[in-house]
């Protein structure tokens, strides 16, 4: 009973939805900063996701009519739980070794119900443009997952007995060293930072909420409370994501004194490349953007996996 | 609420809407998001769906043809939603008030909040009015 009512407060406090949602939007300040500096602007000030979350809970939700509702309303909050869950069993593992057999894959799937969440709920809109954005949606999930799939399972490979278990790849790491030492996780790290970039839909790849093309796509018929859910839901996703990134390939995080400022010199590295890669890039097509990952992504995973299996 | 008023003034998400201008209010408005002038550091942020927006910024004289789409966008905008006529042409018609297609200014068709005059209006304008709307709310 007193370790149920500890994994709940768990999922909801610490480390789950209210610690991830707050410190993903000041990573989502980090990112509004840096890319302000880069463009030779100012910038907005520290508080302000936390205005902007604020500001929406105040605003009316307007349901256009011809919207299914419940579906409307219920996608976000499904990718909100999902991104909590995903949070809740990094840190866990990380923490405490508190897992189980087979908890990557849980990590895996879990990442994709946010993405599933906008295409659900913007297909519950009505409205033509956002299913646009939805098919476009489709279409990028098909184009990473493959790649993505691929550079995870080579950090499984490296891991010697292989396993599935997020606490014993850490542990792994402790004994024989990070696994970014090794050729083929350089390689399968760098693939899954670029598909990291279609999975925020950043740019080059924010194609299915395009500005000015498509009116901001899949989450244009938010507002008020429901675009607020959405918009944590990208914040949990871009802390979320470094996260898993250290867990799998730069050795866990650590809670060491020097562990820790480790830990977080290398979490703003990891946001660093990708807010970078994200100013320095227009907006690709969507045909491009699956070429590109069908294409030399996948090659560049299929290398790294075939180096982890010869034992580089 | 005092915290959710807090947070309506630091973060004002702004909605472009084009009715009938010549475009120069509409660069002037770009202008005020570069890096020269960069009202983001107040919070503001230019959106693409009127379902996001704040304040809307109308620019232009209102002919005949616009002024339901007009009325149409302004329902959309979710409430609370203030609403800023940029330019002379926004706020009384200007050099256009003696055309054969002219509808009336803004204010004949949606309530308006606040009125930036200038043929165009410089950013520091814009600005000014902007900070002038966010003490009057």
């Amino acid at each position: 009973m007193a370790s149920t009512l500890g994994l709940v407060l768990n999922y909801l406090i610490f480390p789950g939805l209210l610690f991830t949602a707050v410190v993903g939007l000041l990573t989502t300040w980090v990112d509004r900063k840096v890319s302000a500096r880069v463009q030779w602007r100012v910038g907005p000030p520290w508080y302000q996701p936390f205005a902007d979350v604020l500001k929406l809970l105040a605003k009316e939700i307007v349901i256009p009519a011809g919207a299914r509702r419940t579906g409307f309303l219920l996608a976000p909050l499904a990718g909100f739980a999902a991104v909590g869950v995903v949070s809740t069993m990094l840190w866990l593992a990380n923490m405490r070794g508190a897992g189980f057999v087979g908890d990557l894959i849980g990590v895996i799937y879990l990442l994709t119900i946010p993405s599933l969440g906008m295409i659900i709920g913007a297909s519950a809109s009505g409205n033509p443009l956002a299913s646009v954005g939805a098919s476009r949606e489709m279409k990028l999930v098909l184009a990473y997952e493959l790649p993505f799939v691929i550079a995870i399972f080579t950090a499984v490979t490296k891991v010697m007995p292989m396993t599935l278990r997020l606490e014993n790849i850490v542990a792994y790491q402790e004994m024989n060293g990070v696994l970014l030492g090794n050729l083929s996780c350089i390689i399968a790290f760098v693939v899954a930072i670029l598909c990291a970039q279609a999975k925020l839909t950043y740019p080059p790849f924010d194609i299915p909420e395009a500005e000015t093309e498509i009116m901001d796509g899949t989450h244009m018929e938010y507002s008020g409370a429901a675009l607020a859910v959405v918009k944590i839901t990208q914040a949990m996703m871009l802390f979320t994501l470094p996260v898993f990134f250290i867990t799998l390939f730069w050795g866990g995080l650590q809670f060491t004194a020097w562990g820790l400022i480790y830990t977080i010199i290398k979490y703003v590295i990891i946001i660093t490349i990708i807010v970078l890669i994200k100013n320095t890039n227009p907006r690709v097509r969507i045909d491009q953007a699956v070429k590109f990952f069908w294409g030399p992504v996948t090659v560049l995973a299929i290398i790294g996996m075939v180096l982890a299996v010869v034992g580089l | 609420m005092g915290i959710t008023n807090w947070g309506f003034k630091k973060s004002l998400w702004v909605f472009h809407l084009n009715a009938g201008a010549c475009n120069n209010c509409d660069i002037e408005v770009l202008d005020c998001l570069c890096p020269k002038f960069d009202v983001e550091r107040f919070g503001i942020k230019l959106v693409g769906s009127v379902k996001h927006a704040d304040v809307l910024l109308v620019s232009g004289s209102c002919p005949r043809k616009v002024v339901p789409q007009l009325i149409e966008t302004y329902e959309q905008a979710p409430k609370p939603c203030a609403v800023v006529a940029i330019g002379s042409c926004g706020c009384t018609g200007g050099i256009f008030k003696d055309g054969y297609n002219f509808a009336g200014p803004v204010d004949k068709h949606i309530p308006v909040d606040a009125y930036i005059p200038g043929c165009p209006p410089r950013p520091e304008a814009i600005i000014g009015g902007i900070v002038k709307l966010i003490g009057k709310l």
